[in-house]
């Protein structure tokens, strides 16, 4: 008979299958009967000729099942275990639920995490072959890494034979002309190569040409994609257009991909050739630029950070007075992008793979509670004649039902969380956090999810199986296999619980050292007071503003000007506001000590008469910047602390001179006064030594003001603005923003606030699924001893010793999960100590403090088991036997 | 006395062979092929149903309902010319396979 009509009588079976039991069973019932008849006309008594016939005809129902499995497809039985596993589950529904809100929580926050780490750190960065590009900068003792003088850049450029490009790029701004008025934007310069070292063209016009860097080559630009859509709204035509620039006409020749951006000046609006050397660039000792390098075949970062050093070392020999102790620092590219998310990512994917480990074994506990509660079923099953193939298989399919909708629903979580994530995170932040643009559900993300489903499907289907194969059958009929059984369950489960509970701590002290972290990281001493502050900055177009003298007298009309505002109490102006970065730095050397041409690096800031009163900085020692300290006048500088501890131990600075390091007359200043230390560098950076010159003395074009309020600060900025554009319409003013917000943006504070904030969130859903799991184990151990209990009672037992007993028995458990997880915890913290601030992995008050939270949360859990074991009525106890 | 163990795969050629003398319902082939052995080959008599809707499915018998002499409605079996190929497919196989044995037995030790 061919298979082909045999699938076709299968068919014809499947649509008459009501009809085939009935008739399977009718004949059946016949032939019992027949025999019976038999039996009895042979002169067997009726009762056990019943008993006879039956007995000789076998199994009936597993008859019946084997019977239908010969006409029946494979898939039939597939299906049929399917619906009872469905019936199952909506029978308890509690339990199903619960199941898969667990699983979905546990596996939708990991496959989030997942996502953006698969963004960051697996995904390449959008160039042509990104492993080949390095960052090529120099370095000194005071930095690991710091900018090229456009001197040096050239020089390695042309001796190197590592690279096979080497192009440089420093952020700027412009004041560009718009309809509105002049609007600051952010810009980079750039040498010709750039583009191509990176691999990326232009999808209109095109790249640089070489030599087009040069200095007085022709002003020409490239559009950024996102400038183009918003700012020349899409238009082909826009090459060979002109705009105008800080008051010069710039050709525009290309515009770039929508997916390309440079995180290192990831808001450039306009990329424009490096072209003529600033006031900084014709200075060897002036670094600006950072560089990009892309190594030659075959040469390994190693031996092009060699080369490059080696480079160095030879200026430093020809160029002593700016090269000496200049190095130079080669790593790759994607090490300074991803740099520093890199251990918070991984600290939040360790953390959110400790929450799906938690809430797999929850889950797998779950499964054991109810697989306990099934014994009966499963045995009257398997005494009806299922094979435990059968039995197992009906387990497998219950198991892969919860897994699959369980992983259904934690996909829909992953793609949720992922949006919350991204809300998290400030738009002025994103911006310079390229990779976030690529988190979504890609094809990494998928495999983790589908790996992660696996692991769960796996779990769900064994857990009850293994459970199945301890189980003996006449043991589940009688029910007097409970004690050992019981025993059983209570061993694997207290073993899941305290492992869960152990979880949890790792996760309630990584929470709470990150949290001490944060709040140690916002309450460092910032050395002035951040409230009431508004801060802005400005640019003042040099065309209308050429000469020293206009831009002072600007600087006195604006300070002028916000101070007679209502609601200002004082206004500073700077160089560069607190809490920005350790940069702008200046080498110095002390008037009548010893020097070697070694760099005294120092931030250097230029501040007005009334910064200091301004920011609240306190003074220590001498005086203030005044109105007179002006280019009329000799120079004189304020020092902070750090550089009068550093350079001037155990004496008095005020009076001493400062110049630099060839002590040029022109540079000469004198010390007039010392502040208390104002923390200029980021929040997690140490102090560095600073000095302060009158910015009446030497005024630029841009700078900062700060404006001290002493009402709402936030309600002031456009105020601020409008007044500023009173004074001249043609001012760029731009980074509005109070000091308490710049200071809760900055990115140590961003990456502080983030990781405490998810790793918390984690934290506490562990502590909440630990806690549960205990109340599981202690609750279920408490009904399956209720009849001791009622005999220990009957027989003089108190109240009280029932509460101690099963009292005893969850503080055992939590015991032993805290103090493993007291030692994986400190394990665990110290792999995190790059996110750690003024804090140690292993924090007493931290420990101490998770030990009491999960002690008292345990102790609340497990009393209500506690107190309906200490209830429990001795006579019905007894009776319900 | 112990009563031996049917040949494996037996079961089908002695159905087939048992209807090819008359239709007989579940039950009238269990007492058939017991007296005609001389309650030798004695089948777990509910073995029988899985192996019908075998031959059933496969074709080789069909079903009908009828009533019984007592007056009773019982399912009743009939070979069908494709059961009847089979059985003498089956049997020149079993002939075959007995035929050999009986050499192996009858060589001298």
């Amino acid at each position: 008979m061919s298979s082909f009509t045999l699938f076709f009588n299968k068919l014809s079976f499947l649509f008459r299958r009501n009809r085939f039991r009935s008739e399977l069973d009718e004949e059946m019932a016949f032939h019992r009967e027949q025999s019976e008849q038999e039996l009895i006309a042979s002169g067997m008594p009726a009762d056990q000729a019943h008993m006879a016939a039956r007995r000789q005809f076998g199994n009936a129902t597993h008859l019946r099942e084997q019977s239908h499995s010969f006409v029946a497809f494979r898939w039939e039985s597939v299906a049929q275990d399917l619906r009872f596993a469905l019936r199952q589950l909506r029978h308890n529904l509690g339990f199903a639920l619960t199941a898969i809100f667990i699983l979905a929580l546990g596996m939708g926050v990991s496959v989030a995490i997942f996502a953006f780490v698969d963004a960051a750190l697996i995904e390449p960065l959008p160039y042509f072959a990104p492993n080949r590009l390095m960052d090529v900068a120099e370095n000194s003792t005071m930095f690991t890494r710091s900018n090229l003088s456009r001197e040096d850049y050239e020089d390695w450029k042309r001796l190197n034979h590592s690279f096979s490009s080497l192009d440089a790029y420093s952020g700027t701004g412009y004041l560009l002309r718009t309809p509105s008025g002049p609007e600051p934007v952010p810009a980079a310069r750039v040498t010709d190569g750039f583009f191509s070292t990176l691999g990326v063209r232009p999808i209109l016009g095109r790249d640089f040409r070489s030599g087009e860097d040069r200095p007085g080559g022709a002003k020409i630009a490239i559009l950024s994609y996102g400038t183009w859509q918003k700012r020349f709204g899409s238009r082909n035509d826009v090459i060979g257009q002109s705009m105008t620039l800080d008051g010069d006409t710039y050709t525009i020749i290309g515009v770039l991909p929508r997916e390309f951006a440079f995180a290192p000046r990831a808001n450039a609006e306009f990329y424009v050739p490096l072209l003529d050397k600033s006031e900084c660039e014709s200075r060897r000792s002036c670094h600006n630029l950072f560089a990009v390098g892309r190594l030659r075949d075959g040469v390994s970062p190693q031996a092009a950070l060699e080369e490059m050093k080696a480079i160095a070392a030879q200026l430093a020999v020809q160029f002593p007075g700016s090269n000496q102790g200049q190095g130079a620092a080669v790593q790759p590219l994607a090490n300074i992008i991803i740099g520093p998310v890199k251990p918070v990512l991984l600290t939040l994917l360790v953390a959110s793979g400790l929450l799906l480990l938690i809430a797999s074994v929850n889950v797998a506990s779950l499964l054991l509670v109810r697989s306990e509660s099934r014994r009966r079923e499963i045995s009257v099953r398997g005494a009806l004649g299922a094979t435990p193939i059968r039995l197992s298989r009906q387990f497998i399919t219950e198991g892969l039902l919860l897994a699959v909708a369980g992983c259904m629903a934690g996909v829909l979580v992953s793609k949720w969380a992922m949006t919350i994530l991204m809300t998290l995170i400030p738009a002025s932040v994103a911006i310079n956090i390229p990779f976030l643009s690529h988190v979504g559900f890609h094809v990494h993300s998928a495999l983790f999810a589908s790996a992660v489903a696996l692991l769960a499907a796996g779990l769900m289907a064994v857990t009850p199986i293994l459970r199945l194969s301890f189980l003996d059958i006449r043991d589940g009929l009688g029910d007097g296999g409970r004690a050992s059984a019981g025993r059983f369950w209570e061993r694997i489960g207290a073993n899941l619980v305290i492992a869960e509970l152990s979880i949890a701590v790792v996760l309630l002290v990584g929470a709470g050292l990150l949290g001490k972290s944060f709040y140690r990281l916002l309450h460092v001493d910032l050395g002035f007071d951040p409230t009431h502050l508004a801060t802005l900055q400005m640019a003042a177009p040099s065309k209308s503003y050429p000469k020293p003298e206009q831009k002072l007298a600007l600087l006195r009309e604006i300070t002028r000007r916000l101070s007679a505002l209502p609601g200002v109490q004082s206004v500073g102006i700077t160089s560069d506001l607190p809490v920005q970065c350790n940069c702008d730095t200046d080498w110095i050397r002390i008037v009548g000590k010893p020097f070697h041409g070694e760099h005294n690096e120092v931030d250097e800031r230029d501040v007005s008469p009334a910064y200091f009163a301004t920011l609240k900085a306190r003074l220590i020692r001498g005086r203030l910047f005044t109105e007179d300290d002006d280019a009329s006048k000799s120079q004189k500088v304020v020092i902070n602390e750090a550089l009068a501890q550093k350079y001037f131990p155990g004496e008095d600075p005020i009076g001493k001179r400062i110049g630099n390091g060839n002590l040029d007359p022109k540079s000469l200043r004198e010390v007039i006064g010392i502040v208390a230390n104002v923390r200029e560098g980021s929040l997690d950076e140490d102090l560095w030594p600073s000095e302060y010159e009158a910015i009446y003395f030497s005024p630029g074009n841009f700078f900062s003001i700060a404006v001290r309020t002493s009402g709402d600060e936030k309600a002031i900025l456009p105020v601020l603005i409008k007044t500023l554009h009173g004074i001249d319409p043609n001012l760029g003013t731009y980074g509005e923003i109070t000091m308490i917000d710049q200071i809760n943006s900055t990115q140590s504070a961003l990456l502080h606030r983030f990781s405490t904030w998810l790793v918390g969130g984690f934290a506490g859903i562990a502590l909440v699924l630990g806690v549960v799991g205990l109340y599981g184990v202690v609750a279920y151990s408490v009904s399956q001893r209720t009849r001791e209990i009622g005999v220990r009672m009957a027989l003089g037992a108190q109240r009280s010793t029932v509460y101690k007993m099963v009292m005893r028995q969850a503080g055992w458990l939590t015991f032993a999960g805290i103090v493993i997880g007291l030692v994986c915890a400190v394990g665990a913290s110290t792999l995190m100590d790059k996110l750690l601030f003024g804090v140690q992995a292993w924090d007493a008050a931290t420990l101490a403090l998770v030990a009491v939270v999960l002690a008292s949360a345990s102790l609340a859990a497990s009393f209500l088991p506690a107190y309906r074991a200490a209830s429990v009525n001795p006579t019905e106890a007894l009776r319900a036997e | 006395m112990k009563k031996p163990d049917l040949l494996p795969g037996t079961l089908d050629m002695l159905i087939l062979k048992t209807l090819s003398r008359a239709p007989l319902h579940g039950y009238g082939i269990a007492q058939s092929i017991k007296r005609v052995s001389d309650d030798v080959l004695t089948v777990e008599e509910g073995s029988l149903y899985p192996a019908l809707q075998r031959l059933l499915l496969q074709g080789w018998v069909k079903a009908e309902w009828k009533m019984t002499e007592t007056n009773r409605r019982a399912r009743f079996y009939t070979l069908t010319a494709a059961g009847r190929k089979q059985l003498g497919l089956e049997l020149s196989q079993f002939e075959q396979m007995m035929a050999a044995i009986g050499r192996v037995l009858s060589e001298p030790v």
